[in-house]
Parts: structure tokens; C-alpha cells; sequence
């Protein structure tokens, strides 16, 4: 063929494409969607229904509705594209380089095990069908439990659950029943944490009725085990500690806070939310713990769904076992069953047996790993972690507080103090900036003990080009902190929206949760 | 990467580990199975000895609904599945798309606030009446049965440091006390009942009982079914301060008993607001004209602001079904949710009907309307626990066995009246 070519004729050197810039240009997509309610078309819909010929009875007064819910009328296309098109303004841990959000573990979660979980021989499973019929999901429940206490080194596991807050629930109930079982429960109504455990180990045991007392971090960033020996005494309930804490420190001296806390007759309860780098490295029993809990959707990898659904796992000794969460599932040899029948027993945490979908997921990601697969996750998490401390404290203007010359285990949380004093850009602007690039980055818990805080958690779902990626997005912003503040101060830029105007949010008079209030308050 | 950290191997970074507390050994776990082929292997191998029932009249908390594709297109996507908790900018999506559920929840309850969801209505009930008494500062509860006892159990314990609970069930069991003997005390915090109740009864004192709880200085809290709500007048309708819930039937899989997420609505007064420990997104301008931003509502309420000093505690729950249920009230709109609360009553009536026909077969609640659920009483003489395995038997998963006599059975718009006339020609075999 010899048809002349439509295009210009340009000379090789201009046809040449050049290198990929070395920071992605990145835009996300903003379609400016509406509300939904601002799509109805009134006689559309998106389903039918089935409608038999039957007669509806007559509600009693006062029980029939009198007008249609105002939902928005819309067709099936224009509900899907509507979803979509949010959905494209949100990322996802499968499209980006998601090391920013510390404390969370976001790792990838292997597309197979969704497969799994959405078979109907799990998906359309009742939870009260015959137990015949479904041997075989409390096989994967008992095998889950099974795999878990050999992490942990506890005696017993429940996946009830829901998440991790949950199961830190949960364990405290457990420390309730434990400690009125032997008579001591009015007595002992004090609950110990540190600050740089996740908040809700604070504030489930106050939910649960106990004084809490929290330890603040030493100089170098340790719980300050003084403070815990001034702490200790005839009200401990227990101690509530994470380990490594939120910084990614390890405490060295776990063991002897755990003596502490026996010697004064407290439980002790490990929070392994940040077990990621310590899988097959050390476990809660080994450091003496009574009680410890898993989030299932951090370091066993079921994906976070936006905030949930998630699970959780509480792992016991066998002190506390009678107390679980009933029902247990028990083995006879031949059959799995459910024990319902547990005087001791703390009650329900959740309706049924915990967020079976994501049990599923967790059992089948520990099975295609094994005991090698875990510890290479964690050694993996570990050494990403350490290079990537590497790499961010070439930056101008940030610092790792805390124990100096000592390694961190899976996560890091910096200071941009330094950045501050000098351009007055604070961490989150800087958070906001970073969005502009396709990735996230997060401060850390409140209080921010640490100034201008930044939490990294690097899990091994990431290479080193992903590391060097996330470094040179914040050398990048750094710089221009220093160099063109503007633009930082008024990120994001390349986002779904512009950044937001006001404290409305916080005032009665104008805060607006739902449509129905935006319209009375605000339209 | 180890050179350029300075670090001779990974063990050095592990140097704060003590060596007593080290394991020295590798995990005990089965050897891995490396491969997806594998692997797929050994999950269907356990699969298999499921078997979801082909004619289910099993409810009790935990309902079959259709799921419209939609749904789950949408909840599948990487986007929405793998996210977590990203800034309001680059994840405007999720926290548009769950703003979005508050309000579709918003216009089926009737209430202008309505939480980010809790883990799941048991969660979402007991949370609501702890909100209750701190509104009122008061210590006594009133929970009107039938409740599920599972879910009596968990509202019992969560609520133990501040509350007593009165379960006011009757001592001749769940037909001998009436909502309309409700008396309430000055001292009660709140009165919990359920609308329909864990018998599927939709009971005609409903609409006293506000009055009651009000003029004591009380509030009323409900809990319901939110599939019931197009055609069943929602709690705010007759004066629920509190209605709670669990947005499973919403287009949620059963997935055995896991896929819940809790609801606690209310009316926009910050004094009821300011109880909430879930977030509450809310709606914010910004720099353009016209654009919508999103954040959190009164921040400083959570245990993420202020740790122990929050109310109660906020954390990863069940966002995600969450927007699923928002996907399900658009597909649905008014008519399709009037639709499905009238063929549900429908069947549900019809159900009652035939079945009581059937001799030794009564439906002891026919003389109320039930949504769903509704109680079979055997008087043949077989017990309901044998007649349950002699359905099991004829391929028919049955109802919760309640007591010797009594099963809570269930059909939702997936029963056709087929399906109800089968089980009604089995149980003429069987239930003499």
C-alpha cells in the first residue's frame, strides 16, 4: 500500500517520544458529578420488582406509610454510570502506591480470594441453615482458628469480630468476665495504654466502665515503664498495649511490662494490629500475654472496602477461653459444629460468627503462603520500611523523632517540624499536595504527639521503584514548601474537587448529613 | 536495598526484638499452596461441602433477597473495594457516594441524620440506646420482646456499665405480654422495641408508645427492617427519637450471617447528634462555585479526636455495605421500595393462610400483620426440631426451631406462591 499518509510529515528526531518526566503527571479524573438526588427523572426506575397477585393487608393506624419514600427515580444506566463515575474519583490500593496511610497495612489482596467469597456455596450461605449443610465453611473457620493460634501462640481464637476496634472490645469484655469470675471485678477497674497504641484501646475499655490510664512516651519514645510501675496496683485491670506502637519502635522491654502487670495481678492484652513485620518473628504468648487480637484486614490482607466490612480475631489463653464470644466452633473428630452452650461465655459480640466473607479471604491468603510466606512478608514489610526511612530522610525539613540510632520495625511516623518552622506549610497541606501525584499520605492519630506527623507504612506489596516513587512525590513537595509554598498552601490542584471552604461541619446551624437536611438548611 | 540502607542483613532490624522472646523455629502451618491452580483446588475442595439451600424459609435476622447486579458491580470495583481512608480529596468518591447512603437512608427513615455505618444492627442498636442515656442521664431500659436473644445478649453487655435492662417479655413467653400494657417509669432512659418484632410482628401499639416514653421525659428508640419501610410507615412517622437497624436486606449476601452493616438515625438535633460515636459525613463548599466537598460532621465527638473521652469508640466498620445499600435504595426508588415491603406483606399474609390450613400446622400471630418472619406453631405430634429434619429430608431448609412447639419462619419476594404451596403440601405429609 502507497496510500499517502494523512498526517503532517515530521522529521525523525521530532517523531521521537521522550523519557517518562521522573514524577507522574497525574491528574484524577473530576467529572463534577451531582448529588443523586439531583438526577431523579420522575417514572424512571432501575429494577422490577415481583409483584404476585395477592392481596396486601391492611396495616393496623398509624403502621401504613403514607407517602412514598422520596428516593431519586432513576434508570439502571444512570444509577451505574452515576456509581462509577464516583468510583473513579476514589483510589484504591490497586491503583496506587498507598504507603501513606500508616498504621494500616495497606497491602495488596489477592483478586483470587475474592473469587471465593463470592461463590454461592459461601455468598448464599444462611447463617442458620443445618449444620449438614455447611461443614464445610466451619472447617475454614475451625483451620483459621487453628492457623491464628500458631501465629499468636495463643490457646484459643474467636472470629467474631467485626474488626479490630471489635476484637479490642471483645477482649476487654473478656478481661471483665475474667476478673468477676474470680471475684475481683469491682475492684479492678482501671485499664492502662500508651499513647502511641491506636486510640481505640483507650476508649473501648472506657466503654466498657474502666478508668483508663495512659502512659506517655519516655524520651526516646518508649511507654514510660516508670509510669507504668506508678500506674500498677490492686485496680489494674489490665494493660492494653500495641507492640511495635504506631511510631514502628519496638518495645524492648515488653516482657517486663507484661511482669509489671501479672505481678499487680492485671491482665495483659496485645494489640497486633502492627504485627505485619513481626509474622513468625515473635508472638504475643512468647512476650506473656493473656489475650491479643489480629486485624484481618491489615496484615492478613482482606481488603479495606472503604472502611469496612473488615474482621477481627481475639486469640486467649486458655484462662480466658470460657470466656469467648459463643458460639465456638468446636471438632468432634468427624463433624464441625457450633457451641452455643457456654455458661461462661461474654455473649455476642456481632450477630452469628464474624464476617465470614473475609475469614474466607484471610484463610486462603495464609494458605498459599505458609510459615516461609510470612516470614518473607514480614522481613519483606521490614526491610521496605527501612529503606524507605532511608530514602525520606534525605529530605530537607523532616526528621524522625524518638529513639535514635534504632531501627524501626514496619512502619515510621516522621516530624515535618523542621519544614514548618522554616515555610509555615503544615503536615496535611503537604498531605493534600501529595494527592496531586495519585497517592495518599496520612498524619498520624490525634493527639499529634510527634509535631507535624507522617505516618509511612510500606508493606511488601511494594517494589523499590514504587519506594523511590513515593520518596521523590515528597522530596518533590518538600521542595517546593520551600521554593513556591503557593502551591502546596493551595492543593490539591489535580484532584476530583478544590479544596473546601469553612467550619460549617462543626455548627449545628449548618452542618448537613443527609440531602433531606441540605435542602432545609442550606439549598 | 540493603546496601543502601548500610544494613548487613534484615535481622539487624530486628535488632529491639529480644532474644527470649524470639521464635526460633518457623511457624507450624501447612505447606503453602504456591499456586492459584492449587490453591483454588484445596478452597473448592472445602466449597463443596457447602450447600446453600435451594428452598430456604429461613430468616431470624439474616434475610435472602435478590441482589440486583448493579450492586455488586459496584461494590466490586477496585476502587471502592481496595480504598480505605484517604483525605475527602482524592477519595471524594467514597465519601460522596456514602454522604449519598445517609441520605437515601434519610428519605426512607424520615430522619435527617443518619450515621456512616456501625458494624451491624446489633452494634447499631445497643450504640442508640447508650446514646439514649446520655441524652437523658437516666439508668433504666426498657427493651420490649420478642428481641432475637443473640442480639438481647449483646445489648445487655454493651450497655452494663451505665444501664439495667427490663425486658418486658411476659412470663407465659412471647404471646402473653401486649406493647399496650407498656407502662413507663420517670426513670427510664429509653423504650427499645422493634417494628417488625423478632416474630415478624408489626404490633398495633406501635404508635401509643411515644407518647408514653415522651411524657416521661424518656425516648423512644426502634428498630426495623429497612426493606419493610416503603410500604410500612417508617418509626419517625410515630415518634421514634432513635431508629436503628441492619442494612442486610438492602442488597447484601447473606455470605452465612457476615454481610451486615449497622444504621442509628435521627432527628437533626445536636443534642441527639453530638451521642453519635460514628463519623457522620456531611456536605461543604468549595473554592468553586457549585462543587460539592465532603468531611466529617462535630469531628470532636469521636475516640479518633479525643481517644477515651469520645463517645464510645469509632474504627473500621462496614462502610462498603454501606454504599451497596445506597446503589440498592437508587436502583429501587419510591415505587420499587413500595413494591417490595407490599409483596413481602403479601406473601408473608399469604404464607400465614395457607399453612395454617394444614392440620397440625397453626400460625399463631395470623390475628397481626407479620413482614417476613412469622411464627408456625406443630401440634401434630411431632416436635418442630423433627419436623425441621423431615424437611431437611424433602430438600426444604425449615425455620428457626424457637421451642418444641414453635418455628419463625420467613419469605421475602424471592418465594413465589409455589414455593409456599410445596411447603404446604410437604407439611400435610409430615405434620400430623
Amino acid at each position: 500500500m502507497s496510500a499517502p499518509s494523512p498526517h503532517t510529515h515530521v522529521e525523525p528526531a521530532e517523531a521521537r517520544i521522550a523519557p517518562k518526566p521522573r514524577l507522574r503527571r497525574f491528574h484524577q479524573a473530576r467529572w463534577d458529578e451531582p448529588l443523586i438526588f439531583e438526577l431523579t427523572s420522575p417514572g424512571e426506575r432501575g429494577v422490577g420488582v415481583p409483584v404476585p397477585d395477592l392481596p396486601v393487608p391492611d396495616l393496623p393506624p398509624g403502621l401504613r406509610r403514607a407517602e412514598a419514600p422520596a428516593l431519586p427515580e432513576m434508570s439502571q444506566p444512570h444509577v451505574l454510570r452515576h456509581y462509577l463515575r464516583l468510583s473513579q474519583e476514589n483510589l484504591g490500593v490497586d491503583l496506587n502506591v498507598d504507603i501513606g496511610q500508616g498504621t494500616c497495612t495497606m497491602k495488596y489482596s489477592p483478586k483470587i480470594n475474592d473469587a471465593f467469597v463470592r461463590d454461592p456455596r459461601i455468598s448464599e450461605l444462611h447463617p442458620l441453615q443445618d449444620e449438614s449443610t455447611v461443614q464445610g465453611v466451619l472447617e475454614i473457620l475451625y483451620r483459621l482458628e487453628g492457623l491464628l493460634k500458631e501465629i499468636s501462640g495463643m490457646d484459643r481464637v474467636s472470629l467474631q469480630p467485626g474488626a479490630g476496634s471489635s476484637a479490642i472490645y471483645a477482649n476487654v469484655t473478656m478481661i471483665r468476665a475474667y476478673h468477676a469470675a474470680r471475684g475481683e471485678g469491682d475492684q479492678r477497674d482501671e485499664v492502662i495504654t500508651t499513647q502511641f497504641s491506636h486510640p481505640t484501646n483507650a476508649a473501648a475499655p472506657k466503654t466498657a466502665g474502666y478508668k483508663v490510664i495512659t502512659l506517655m512516651p519516655d524520651a526516646d519514645g518508649y511507654p514510660d515503664i516508670e509510669a507504668l510501675k506508678a500506674a500498677v496496683g490492686p485496680r489494674t485491670a489490665a494493660l492494653l498495649i500495641t507492640n511495635p506502637e504506631d511510631t514502628g519502635i519496638f518495645n524492648p522491654r515488653i516482657e517486663e511490662f507484661v511482669r509489671i502487670v501479672h505481678e499487680a495481678g492485671g491482665l495483659c492484652c496485645y494489640d497486633q494490629a502492627n504485627a505485619n513485620g513481626i509474622l513468625g518473628i515473635t508472638r504475643a504468648r512468647d512476650a506473656g500475654f493473656d489475650l491479643c487480637h489480629f486485624n484481618l484486614h491489615k496484615t492478613f490482607s482482606t481488603p479495606h472496602a472503604c472502611g469496612g466490612p473488615a474482621a477481627g480475631a481475639s486469640a486467649v489463653t486458655e484462662a480466658l477461653a470460657p470466656f469467648l464470644p459463643r458460639p465456638t466452633v468446636e471438632f468432634d473428630g468427624s463433624r464441625y459444629h457450633l457451641d452455643d452452650d457456654r455458661p461462661e461465655s461474654v455473649g455476642k459480640i456481632r450477630p452469628f460468627y464474624g464476617v465470614v466473607s473475609n475469614l474466607v479471604r484471610a484463610y486462603a491468603w495464609i494458605m498459599a503462603l505458609g510459615a516461609e510466606g510470612l516470614r518473607d512478608v514480614a522481613e519483606t514489610a521490614v526491610l521496605n520500611n527501612n529503606y524507605l526511612i532511608h530514602k525520606v530522610l534525605q529530605i530537607k525539613g523532616v526528621s524522625l523523632p524518638y529513639a535514635q540510632g534504632r531501627r524501626r520495625i514496619e512502619q515510621a511516623r516522621y516530624s515535618w517540624e523542621q519544614l514548618n518552622a522554616d515555610t509555615g506549610i503544615h503536615s496535611e497541606q503537604i498531605g493534600y499536595r501529595v494527592s496531586d501525584f495519585g497517592t495518599h499520605y496520612w498524619t498520624s492519630h490525634h493527639p499529634y504527639l510527634v509535631p507535624e506527623p507522617m505516618t509511612l507504612e510500606p508493606t511488601e506489596s511494594y517494589s523499590q521503584a514504587d519506594l523511590d516513587e513515593y520518596a521523590a512525590i515528597l522530596a518533590e513537595v518538600a521542595r517546593e514548601a520551600y521554593e513556591d509554598p503557593e502551591t502546596v498552601r493551595t492543593a490539591p490542584h489535580n484532584g476530583p474537587i478544590h479544596q473546601m471552604k469553612g467550619e460549617s461541619l462543626d455548627d449545628p446551624g449548618t452542618w448537613a448529613v443527609t440531602w433531606r437536611a441540605y435542602q432545609r438548611k442550606l439549598a | 536495598m540493603l546496601a543502601a540502607i548500610g544494613a548487613g542483613s534484615v535481622e539487624e532490624f530486628y535488632a529491639d526484638i529480644p532474644d527470649a522472646i524470639r521464635l526460633h523455629r518457623p511457624l507450624d502451618l501447612p505447606a503453602p499452596l504456591r499456586s492459584e491452580a492449587e490453591l483454588t483446588r484445596h478452597m473448592d475442595d472445602l466449597l463443596s461441602r457447602n450447600t446453600p439451600a435451594r428452598l430456604s424459609f429461613l430468616g431470624a435476622g439474616c434475610y435472602r433477597h435478590h441482589v440486583p447486579a448493579v450492586v455488586e458491580e459496584v461494590g466490586n470495583r477496585s476502587e471502592f473495594l481496595t480504598a480505605y481512608a484517604g483525605e475527602p480529596y482524592e477519595d471524594h468518591g467514597r465519601f460522596q457516594a456514602l454522604w449519598e447512603y445517609q441520605s437515601l437512608m434519610g428519605e426512607l427513615l424520615e430522619m435527617d441524620v443518619v450515621n456512616v455505618p456501625t458494624y451491624d444492627g446489633y452494634q447499631a442498636a445497643a450504640t442508640a440506646l447508650r446514646m439514649a442515656g446520655r441524652v437523658t442521664g437516666r439508668r433504666r431500659l426498657l427493651v420490649v420482646g420478642p428481641v432475637s436473644p443473640d442480639k438481647l445478649s449483646k445489648i445487655i453487655d454493651y450497655v452494663r456499665p451505665d444501664h439495667d435492662v427490663e425486658v418486658l417479655d411476659g412470663p407465659a413467653g412471647p404471646f402473653g405480654w401486649q406493647a399496650a400494657d407498656l407502662v413507663v417509669g420517670a426513670d427510664v432512659a429509653a423504650v427499645y422495641i422493634e417494628a417488625p418484632n423478632f416474630h415478624g410482628v408489626l404490633d398495633p401499639a406501635l404508635p401509643l408508645l411515644a407518647d408514653r416514653a415522651h411524657a416521661v421525659g424518656a425516648l423512644l428508640v426502634v428498630g426495623c427492617n429497612p426493606i419493610s419501610l416503603g410500604a410500612v410507615a417508617p418509626p419517625a412517622a410515630y415518634g421514634a427519637d432513635i431508629v436503628c437497624g441492619d442494612v442486610q436486606p438492602l442488597g447484601i449476601r447473606m455470605s452465612y450471617g457476615g454481610g451486615n452493616a449497622g444504621f442509628i438515625a435521627t432527628r437533626d438535633e445536636e443534642r441527639l447528634v453530638r451521642e453519635f460515636p460514628s463519623r457522620l459525613f456531611g456536605v461543604i463548599p468549595t473554592a468553586v462555585e457549585g462543587e460539592y466537598g465532603f468531611g466529617d460532621v462535630f469531628y470532636d465527638r469521636t475516640s479518633f479526636a479525643v481517644r477515651e473521652e469520645g463517645k464510645e469508640w469509632v474504627g473500621t466498620a462496614s462502610a462498603l455495605n454501606g454504599i451497596m445499600a445506597g446503589v440498592y435504595l437508587a436502583l429501587m426508588g419510591p415505587q420499587g421500595m413500595r413494591e417490595i415491603g407490599e409483596t413481602i406483606l403479601a406473601l408473608t399474609r399469604y404464607a400465614q393462610d395457607r399453612l395454617a390450613e394444614v392440620p397440625g400446622v397453626e400460625a399463631p400471630n395470623r390475628d397481626r400483620v407479620s413482614f417476613a418472619d412469622f411464627v408456625l406453631r406443630f401440634t401434630g405430634g411431632r416436635s418442630a426440631q423433627e419436623i425441621s429434619a423431615l424437611l431437611l429430608e424433602r430438600g426444604i431448609q425449615g425455620g428457626l426451631v424457637l421451642s418444641d412447639s414453635d418455628a419463625l419462619f420467613c419469605v421475602t419476594e424471592i418465594h413465589t406462591r409455589e414455593d409456599i404451596d410445596h411447603l404446604a403440601a410437604i407439611l400435610q405429609e409430615i405434620a400430623q
